[in-house]
């Protein structure tokens, strides 16, 4: 099995090891509060009788987070390049993301059970409280699932397929790996957004272009193996699979009336991950160069945040620079980059943005703008608002077909 | 045989050994590997961005 990349050839001993102490090393713990939404919920709604608290995922999502990372700000601190490669391969950290696998599978049937309990006497829109913060938890779970997807370990790859099982989003991880991350910031990834395309917009076109792209990519793999698509090796087969089983668990314990909360969450699931994507990449686009290939993924080419208690709860993701142009490195090891272009606040915050798209255009449209000079041309626009958009920055005509 | 690196994840393709999972059987040469094939680990670099590897040194 082939190991980091930089074991074989980096040699740091840990007698080597500098004097560096890792101050968010014991932080990365309080990724344990995502898979428990539901348990904080129920017992606040055990103590106070109030079912509003069934809603713990969104709350914690859109309120709690966003008001936290207002609080506590900014946190640019970068790991010194000599401790990088003895910071990858210090195993603590990769087991800080296995522990929320059992937790986000204990609170999934926990979930269910407290639906549809003898006695219960849950009103419907408490269920729907349930089956949303079962969305919140297992939509951050895709996240867990992108940290561990991108190794080269196959354990941790399988894991990340575990995490991804209760949304039914398996195919994300051979997309966003060998189609997002060779297209990204280009106008053919359905995963990279466009100035002028809403979230509402974006996502019917990521959710069906990242699945083709799925299916196109295993199906050419397979191909070339000459073995036929429809096939056990085929990952996004693979990959529903144990989606098929794990639902039809739930429905042989829990029963069939538990299906339409299954199906909401699953969809708020994979709902929450696609407005993370809408932000990541929103208008940035990649030049295309005279030999007709697209420039280098570089550090521009990703919106980044240094919101300290988002970067903790989503394994610095925000360091999404740095995810993108060492997209194997581990969590703990992404750096900020000063030229990276840096959003206004936190992704969880930008998310609520999103969902208003007037909004979010308002805030976003003139950065994007500012990246690129005041050069609309070097943007990447939503073709149906090109015309507009064009219009609306002063680019002449020529400059468009430029 | 010849050997091939990705610069950015260190990736190694190996005509020895070729890389099955894709498609590659042992022994398939650099030069039948399509120009549009990716690193299969990082997803960043391309073919043409590989670099030839003269490690002899056999991978741990």
């Amino acid at each position: 099995m082939r190991e980091g990349p930089l074991s074989g050839r980096a040699s740091i001993s840990t007698a080597e090891r500098p004097h560096w102490r890792d101050s968010k090393r014991y932080l990365w713990l309080l990724g344990a509060i995502v898979p428990s939404f539901l348990f904080i919920g129920w017992g606040l709604v055990t103590l106070t009788g109030f079912g509003l608290f069934w809603w713990m995922g969104p709350l914690f999502v859109y309120v709690i987070i966003p008001t936290l990372d207002r609080l506590i700000g900014d946190d640019p601190s970068n790991p010194p390049d000599e401790i990088v490669a003895w910071l990858e391969r210090d195993r603590y950290y990769r087991f800080v993301t296995y522990a929320f696998l059992p937790l986000q599978y204990i609170a999934l049937f926990t979930g269910f059970w407290l639906m549809t309990r003898h006695g219960g006497g849950l009103h419907v829109i408490d269920k729907l409280g349930i089956a949303v913060t079962l969305g919140s938890l297992n939509g951050i779970a895709i996240n867990t699932a992108h940290e561990m997807g991108h190794k080269k370990a196959h354990l941790e790859r399988w894991f990340a397929r575990v995490a991804l099982a209760p949304s039914g989003y398996g195919h994300f991880f051979i997309e966003h790996n060998r189609g997002h991350h060779v297209r990204v910031a280009t106008p053919e990834d359905p995963a990279s957004s466009r100035l002028g395309e809403s979230f509402w917009a974006f996502w019917p076109r990521t959710v069906a272009g990242s699945l083709r792209n799925a299916w196109r990519l295993e199906r050419n793999r397979l191909r070339r193996m000459g073995k036929h698509t429809i096939s056990p090796r085929n990952d996004v087969l693979n990959a529903w699979a144990m989606t098929v089983v794990l639902w039809a668990v739930l429905i042989v314990l829990f029963g069939v009336g538990i299906l339409p909360y299954l199906v909401l969450q699953a969809v708020f699931a994979f709902s929450l991950l696609e407005a993370v994507n809408y932000l990541e990449h929103y208008g940035l686009l990649r030049e295309v160069l005279p030999n007709g290939r697209n420039e280098r993924v570089n550090p521009r080419h990703s919106w980044n945040n240094n919101h300290l208690v988002t970067n903790l709860f989503l394994y610095q993701l925000q360091r999404h620079s740095d995810h993108h142009a060492n997209p194997t490195r581990r969590y703990q090891a992404l750096r900020h980059f000063d030229e990276s272009p840096q959003l206004p606040s936190g992704y969880a915050s930008m998310i609520v943005l999103a969902y208003f798209p007037p909004l979010w255009r308002h805030v976003m449209d003139k950065r994007v703008l500012a990246h690129y000079d005041g050069d609309i041309t070097k943007v990447n626009i939503h073709p149906r608002k090109r015309a507009a958009v064009l219009a609306r920055y002063g680019a002449t005509r020529e400059a468009s077909a430029a | 045989m010849s050997r091939f690196r990705c610069e950015v994840c260190d990736y190694v393709y190996e005509e020895e050994r070729g890389e099955p999972r894709e498609g590659f059987p042992a022994g398939t040469p650099w030069a039948e590997v399509p120009g549009d094939w990716c690193c299969p680990d990082c997803g960043v670099r391309e073919k043409v961005d590989f670099v030839a590897d003269p490690d002899p040194e056999p991978r741990p």
